[in-house]
């Protein structure tokens, strides 16, 4: 039986398999969630037996949660490839960015010049990416192949037109390209490939008793990036993140979800039930997740 | 569950925004953060119930601001099927991005205002419908709550619509009187038009069977790129990395190889860990073949009757870029994993849009020019007509120096 995943995942690595044709430096964005998880698992499947052909590309802030970092170096083990990681913190260094000051601070904003400086000193030409086109409406009109100017940028109004399954990778010196394998897949796809193909997450998708603070509508983990306000005492909740990215400003969701089966049944009826729950807390928290998935992109 | 794609086209006002988004609210794809959003506008704009259209209205923006209509991804899913809309203006200015959002669709949704019945645009976009071989239309006949729900307006369309699906080639249209505003046959019965014993639209979409040509067709191969793993453990493996285009193949089936027109044996069948017996159409799998054959990336394996090899197909294109055909000018050529360079040796007609006829080409193609050509390519395309396999038979052409994806085009 020849399922909707399985057209999606063969989708995915055909595009894959063409970033490889068609590229001569391609890498593959990783985060450490569980899209470029995903993505990395569709990569090393589209080239068995061979190993993986691509290094992973980790832009990293420093404000990481520990658990995201260590399964990335036993994933990067795992697939027998390389890890290229880009730092916020040189960038700052360097003097490109400026850190940001205040209690909001925070360096998710940072991390585009980080990433457009370490695809300038790795001479990459395409970046593979788990974003989806599910996200948000901008990004339901990206392409697969999404061109990028030299300046790195993206012009949504001046796209190539995709047809069919071809796919078009030219570009002139300095320009890359961004490529999103799983552009097609919602985040229910997401979550019932991951069960269906037995893939590893990292422990922070399940819930766990975490120390937590509440702010801005939502659970942020404590940790020695972010610094209390007087009125704020931490707890130690049941939580479990929905998204993983900079530690300071990933909001947890409160769940008794401990096994992918019991995460996939509430991500599955949150959508339902939210809609005719109008008083219910847990609605703001979920609309400010799905505000929140952007990502690197 | 199974995958449909199917493509929407319409104008703003035949009520293409408010049925994508009666479908996807009344199949609870919606998140509540946007359907509050959509809630709080319909009420500060003084309307009466919820404008559904406003969970789509990412194309409206564009119109106001006036910058590229483009087409957009849209995605729910019920018990019985995933779905994936491509939702695209309907407008003659934006035929290129409805060829863009037709070229992968199984369906169409055609949409007809019930009170102006078939109009010029049903029949252009039926008529695009044909030409990119889409296997099933449903033509949406909308608005019957502003003819009383009228079951002799709706059969009057109905009957026009027979000249329509005869001029356009189409296979297989299904009609369906809706009201995409009032929520009627879209995705529950409606109690309006007891007369209408047809399936609602959501029914029709998760049942529709989807008749590729593709799937029975001969096996086609493009071979994406070579595996050669260089382990111990896979010293001497060299498999052929691809999507099946078409047909099927098993291990032992005798395949040869385009262009060279080498033949060997398929010795063994890999998806990822796994060893399969055969692969299907859409299957993305690497082939090891018997015999030591020089196959690279452009090559093609096949079964069954031999692919055309050509030079100078004739073909239909569709002009996408803004910039118009430079006359004499040599473009790259992209058809499967296969590349070319090529030139357009005639164009020997160009659609008009409103008699859907090809005339005498007078001036170079411009953006969303459909016309019938002949190419002159620098080597011979492995290739099948588009009518019979949508991946053997299409190809692109890019410009050499922008990289811009300029034409689509269908080999005949």
């Amino acid at each position: 039986m020849y399922d909707h995943l399985d057209e999606l995942e063969a989708e995915a690595m055909f595009i894959i398999r063409e970033v490889y044709a068609q590229f001569e430096n391609p890498g593959i964005l990783f985060s450490g969630g569980k899209d470029s998880i995903v993505v990395s698992h569709l990569a090393r499947k589209a080239f068995a037996p061979a190993n993986l052909p691509f290094p992973l590309v980790h832009v990293d802030t420093g404000h990481n949660f520990p658990e995201a970092i260590a399964f990335r170096d036993a994933f990067v083990q795992t697939m027998k490839t390389r890890l290229i990681v880009g730092l916020v913190q040189d960038s700052i260094d360097r003097g490109s960015v400026q850190e940001e000051t205040g209690m909001a601070a925070n360096r998710n904003r940072l991390q585009t010049t980080t990433l457009l400086e370490t695809i300038e000193a790795h001479q990459f030409d395409c970046l593979m990416g788990g974003a989806r086109r599910d996200e948000e409406k901008a990004r339901a009109k990206e392409r697969f192949f999404s061109h990028r100017d030299d300046f790195g940028q993206w012009d949504p109004k001046n796209q190539r037109p995709e047809l069919w399954n071809l796919f078009n990778g030219k570009k002139r010196p300095g320009e890359h390209f961004r490529v999103f394998p799983i552009s097609n897949w919602t985040e229910m796809d997401v979550w019932h490939y991951i069960r269906r193909e037995g893939i590893d997450l990292p422990e922070l998708y399940f819930a766990r008793p975490r120390q937590v603070i509440w702010r801005s509508n939502s659970w942020i983990p404590v940790s020695d990036f972010i610094t209390l306000r007087p009125t704020e005492v931490p707890e130690e909740k049941m939580i479990r993140f929905r998204t993983l990215g900079d530690i300071t400003i990933t909001g947890g969701l409160a769940s008794e979800a401990t096994e992918l089966d019991d995460v996939i049944r509430e991500i599955e009826t949150s959508r339902q039930t939210e809609r005719g729950n109008r008083e219910d807390d847990k609605r703001s928290e979920n609309a400010m997740e799905d505000r929140k998935k952007e990502g690197y992109f | 569950m199974n995958l449909l794609r199917f493509t929407t086209a319409g104008s703003v006002d035949d009520g293409k925004s408010t049925l994508i988004g009666r479908l996807l609210y009344d199949s609870k794809s919606v998140f509540i953060d946007q359907m509050e959003a959509v809630e709080k506008t319909s009420l500060r704009k003084g309307l009466e119930r919820i404008d559904f259209s406003l969970l789509t209205d990412g194309l409206k923006d564009e119109r106001e601001q006036g910058i590229t209509i483009d087409v957009a991804y849209r995605y729910f899913a019920t018990p019985a099927r995933k779905f994936i809309i491509a939702d695209t203006p309907g407008h003659i200015q934006y035929t290129r991005n409805m060829v863009t959002g037709a070229s992968t669709a199984d369906a169409a949704l055609i949409l007809v205002d019930a009170r102006h019945g078939v109009v010029e645009q049903t029949r252009r976009h039926s008529f695009l419908a044909g030409l990119l071989g889409i296997p099933n239309v449903m033509v949406c006949i909308n608005k019957m709550d502003l003819v009383d729900f009228d079951q002799e307006a709706y059969d009057r369309i109905v009957v026009d619509y027979a000249r329509v699906k005869a001029g356009a080639g189409l296979r297989h249209v299904a009609f369906l009187p809706i009201s995409a505003l009032l929520g009627d046959n879209v995705v529950d019965p409606s109690p309006n038009m007891p007369w209408y014993q047809g399936p609602t639209l959501l029914h029709h979409l998760e049942t529709l069977e989807v008749e590729r040509p593709e799937g029975a067709g001969d096996f086609r191969f493009p071979v994406q790129t070579v595996i050669r793993p260089h382990s111990d453990t896979h010293h001497d493996f060299r498999g052929y990395a691809g999507r099946v285009a078409s047909g099927k193949i098993a291990i032992g089936d005798a395949v040869t190889a385009y262009p060279s027109g080498l033949t060997s044996a398929v010795a063994s069948i890999v998806l990822g860990d796994m060893q399969l017996e055969e692969a299907h159409t859409g299957q993305s799998v690497v082939i090891t073949l018997a015999d030591d054959v020089d196959i690279s990336r452009g090559d093609t394996l096949a079964t069954g009757a031999s692919p055309r090899m050509e030079q100078q197909p004739l073909a239909t294109l569709c002009w996408l870029d803004n910039s118009p055909q430079r006359p004499g000018a040599k473009y790259v050529l992209r058809h499967g994993s296969a590349e070319a360079r090529a030139m357009l040796a005639n164009v020997e007609g160009v659609l008009d849009v409103e008699a859907l006829t090809f005339e005498a080409a007078t001036q170079p193609l411009t953006a969303n020019s459909i016309a019938r050509v002949q190419l002159k390519t620098t080597k011979p395309l492995v290739m099948d007509a588009y009518t019979q396999n949508r991946i053997t038979g299409s190809f692109i052409l890019v410009d050499e120096t922008s990289g811009a994806t300029v034409a689509a085009g269908m080999l005949s």
